[in-house]
């Protein structure tokens, strides 16, 4: 076990796959040399070269096109996009050809590109640098979407999102990326398939189902709760396509309560696609509908007042108030 | 006299784009990029200093094999044509006017480059030996794509307009890196002398409609960055649907490479055996590590732009009449003949055959077979995902119930549709 932030492990995890794959590659604006505007890369160039860490133009259909075309030469790009607002230039190359080679090729054609995704709100940033379209990429068939909320997911996920054959976009909670854990780098353990969700934390009153930026606040809350007498089942989502609806079903039948939280908006958002699907799976079990806790629906608001957008631990409570007072 | 280089306007005498390209020498700072032409419209071969050795690599039997093919694919288009006007097919986006373009350039590739064409490569994919009948499977609306490029290294045809711009570098950049990887195995196995593979480039189809989009300028960024071994094929057919070329740029297309720091060429796309030597120049020079080129083939699309298309509405017949006056098919059988490569046996089998591929495609298209939906579930994602399994296991429960209403006969033979 070693301590490290969610940031150094993914630095850790993209020198694994680069070390243990000469197929792998990493591609974006600003990796090379100063290692990504958050550091991730981080002396990878040093020491894989620039072949294999690509400083690339400006321009981010370019680098998502050109690593479907890589991937289509058997090559393994991981492309970093330097902020979440700022993927919309390359939304077409995913959305259009990305997610979508593999099927019109009738199966013949993979194309295991990754794209890492630096989202989220809450560092105090300006606009485009806040966003969490993550609902936008999960509405989409033929992608995976992924988010790591810990170090020790951070090192693992990316490695299997790299190993995977399907297009994965790993979103990274940009501002948990100094958050400190430990690190198992012998063996992934609980952590070893990237698309089941985790238990966090036992409850047996209601769950409340978050993923990335937000588990952390979904924990305090809970702990918060507890001092009111309240149990409160903490689900980290870890997998946004596909969703582990198992894992949320058997919660919601224990606990017969369902609070989902995110950062996105909550209109047309994964909260939505929840509420659903537990209604449909798990109507007998449920003691008050599911309530569902995200930012408005408004553009990402300037950074004084995102502190009002967020959801934070008393939007929680709240939710959970309203649904334990059914 | 030297080079037989044609002015870079459209319709040289007719007056009829002077005033474009005075325009265009003004935004130039000068005259644009003379047009490599070496087969004239009378069916004269003339010289080029650089090109001319390219086309005396073509023996008679070459050249015969590009009117064959050029003949061959303008069958197939008028067939599925015809399919497309009795319902057989959902669309046809036909080439007739293109058939040089498509079968010089497809003609230079080797087998080992890769081609990443847009929707209209029909002589380019014949030229790949891609079944005919397997690419009608998209326009038939019983596939997405319709071949496995693998078998061919002709890509699956694109519709969202210069996406696969970008693929082909990232393609091509693969090739340099299959280079370094093949040469440090080989160092390391100390089997230096071992022949490597033959090294490959790439070619990318797109039309001067498409060079307005972003992909097309973000590739070439690209291509230019990493001297990446690609060959960018615009076919300037002069129309965008209704849009002329002329809201499209300003200045020749082939110019604009200047600015991403490769070769840009402009030839008449109507001469099979210029478009063969450039092309064969650029793809020699990108397999050898001099990067990219950019190509305009300098066209004409005769007829409408799809079977959904009308283009009595925005131009004038007297144009497509003063193209078809530089007929590509027509030509090279005026050179075949005067120079006595080719007798009336021969075009009387290349019409045979091209009737024998015609009969062949209409019968396939009618046995193209329809795909049960079930391959779409399991083609969404490679590996198993449980979504997907979830809708399958609900599709088949709910098609389960239509067999049993539908009574014991229905239901033995498993049909629940
Ligand atoms: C991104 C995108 N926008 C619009 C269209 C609709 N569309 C199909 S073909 C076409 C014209 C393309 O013209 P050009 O690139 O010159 O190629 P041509 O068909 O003439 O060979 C348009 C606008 C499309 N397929 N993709």
């Amino acid at each position: 076990m070693t301590t490290m932030t969610i940031a150094k492990a993914i630095n850790e995890g993209l020198r694994a796959t680069l070390g243990g794959n000469p197929r792998s590659l990493l591609m974006g604006e600003d990796i090379g040399a100063l290692g990504g505007v958050y550091r991730v890369s981080d002396g990878l160039l040093a020491e894989f070269g620039a072949d294999r860490v690509v400083d690339t133009p400006l321009a981010e259909s370019g680098i998502i096109g050109t690593a479907i075309g890589l991937s289509l030469r058997g090559y393994l790009p991981v492309c970093e996009i330097q902020f979440d607002g700022f993927v919309f230039p390359g939304f077409n190359q995913i959305t259009t050809q990305l997610a979508k080679m593999h099927s019109r090729s009738n199966g013949n054609l993979t194309v295991p590109v990754v794209i890492r995704i630096p989202y989220g709100g809450g560092i105090g940033s300006i606009e485009h640098h806040s966003e969490s379209p993550e609902a936008l990429f999960a509405h989409t068939a033929g992608l995976r979407i992924i988010t790591p909320s810990n170090p020790h997911d951070a090192y693992w996920m990316i490695q299997q999102a790299v190993d995977c054959q399907d297009p994965v976009i790993v979103f990274e909670p940009k501002r948990r990326y100094w958050l400190k854990g430990e690190v198992d780098m012998e063996s992934p353990g609980a952590s070893a398939d990237p698309f089941k969700a985790h238990v966090l934390r036992e409850g047996t009153d209601a769950t409340v189902v978050v993923y990335g930026p937000l588990v952390p606040v979904a924990l305090a809350a809970a702990n918060a709760a507890a001092e009111d007498g309240h149990s409160v089942e903490v689900i980290d989502l870890r997998s946004i396509s596909p969703i582990d609806f198992d894992t949320v079903t058997a919660s919601v039948q224990k606990t017969g309560r369902l609070i989902v939280a995110h950062e996105a908006p909550t209109f047309g958002g994964i909260g939505g696609e929840i509420a659903a699907r537990i209604s449909e799976r798990a109507f007998h079990s449920l003691e008050a509908p599911v309530i569902r806790v995200g930012g408005f629906h408004m553009p990402y608001p300037v950074a004084k007042v995102e502190e009002d957008y967020l959801p934070d631990i008393d939007r929680i409570l709240e939710a959970l108030e309203r649904a334990l007072s059914y | 006299m030297g080079a037989t280089h044609l002015p870079a306007t459209e319709f040289d005498g007719t007056g009829v784009d002077d005033q474009r390209e005075a325009e265009a020498e003004a935004l130039l700072g000068g005259p644009a990029e003379p047009m490599v032409q070496l087969l004239a419209p009378d069916g004269t071969l003339g010289t080029d200093p650089v090109f001319s050795e390219y086309a005396q690599r073509l023996d008679a039997e070459k050249l015969r094999g590009f009117y064959a093919d050029m003949a061959k694919i303008r069958r197939f288009d008028v067939e599925a044509t015809a399919l497309q006007r009795q319902g057989q097919l959902a669309l046809w986006v036909p080439l007739t006017g293109q058939e040089a373009a498509q079968i010089g350039s497809g003609r230079a590739s080797q087998p080992q480059d890769y081609i990443f064409p847009t929707y209209r490569e029909h002589g380019v994919a014949l030229t790949r030996n891609v079944d005919l009948a397997e690419l009608l499977r998209q326009f038939r609306g019983v596939s997405n794509g319709g071949w496995n490029p693998k078998d061919t290294n002709f890509h699956l045809y694109t519709l969202v307009l210069a996406a696969q711009t970008p693929h082909a570098v990232g393609y091509a950049m693969g090739i340099q890196r299959d280079q370094k990887l093949a040469a440090r195995a080989a160092e390391a196995d100390g089997a230096a002398g071992v022949p490597a593979e033959p090294k490959a480039a790439v070619v990318v189809y797109f039309g001067d409609g498409a060079s307005s989009e972003g992909d097309v300028h973000e590739s070439m960024v690209f291509a230019s960055s990493y001297n990446a071994p690609v060959v960018f094929f615009c076919q300037n057919n002069h129309w965008a649907i209704s849009v002329p070329s002329s809201v499209q740029t300003r200045i020749p297309l082939s110019n604009r490479a200047k600015g991403y720091g490769f070769p840009g060429i402009r030839v008449d796309g109507n001469d099979v055996i210029a478009v063969h030597a450039v092309t064969e120049w650029a793809l020699e020079r990108a397999r050898e590590g001099k990067g990219p080129v950019l190509i305009e083939a300098f066209t004409y699309r005769v007829g409408a732009h799809t079977t959904a298309d009308d283009p009595t509405k925005y131009r004038e017949s007297a144009e497509e009449g003063l193209w078809r006056a530089k007929d590509p098919l027509e030509r090279l059988e005026k050179y075949l003949r005067t120079e006595g490569l080719a007798d009336d046996a021969f075009f009387d089998r290349v019409r045979a055959d091209g009737d024998e591929l015609a009969a062949y495609v209409r019968k396939t298209t009618h046995d193209l077979e329809t795909p049960d939906i079930r391959t779409a579930f399991a083609n969404t994602y490679v590996e198993a995902h449980p979504l997907v399994a979830e809708e399958l296991a609900w599709f088949e429960e709910y098609s389960a119930g239509f067999a049993e209403e539908a009574g014991p006969a229905d239901a033995e033979t498993g049909d629940a549709r």
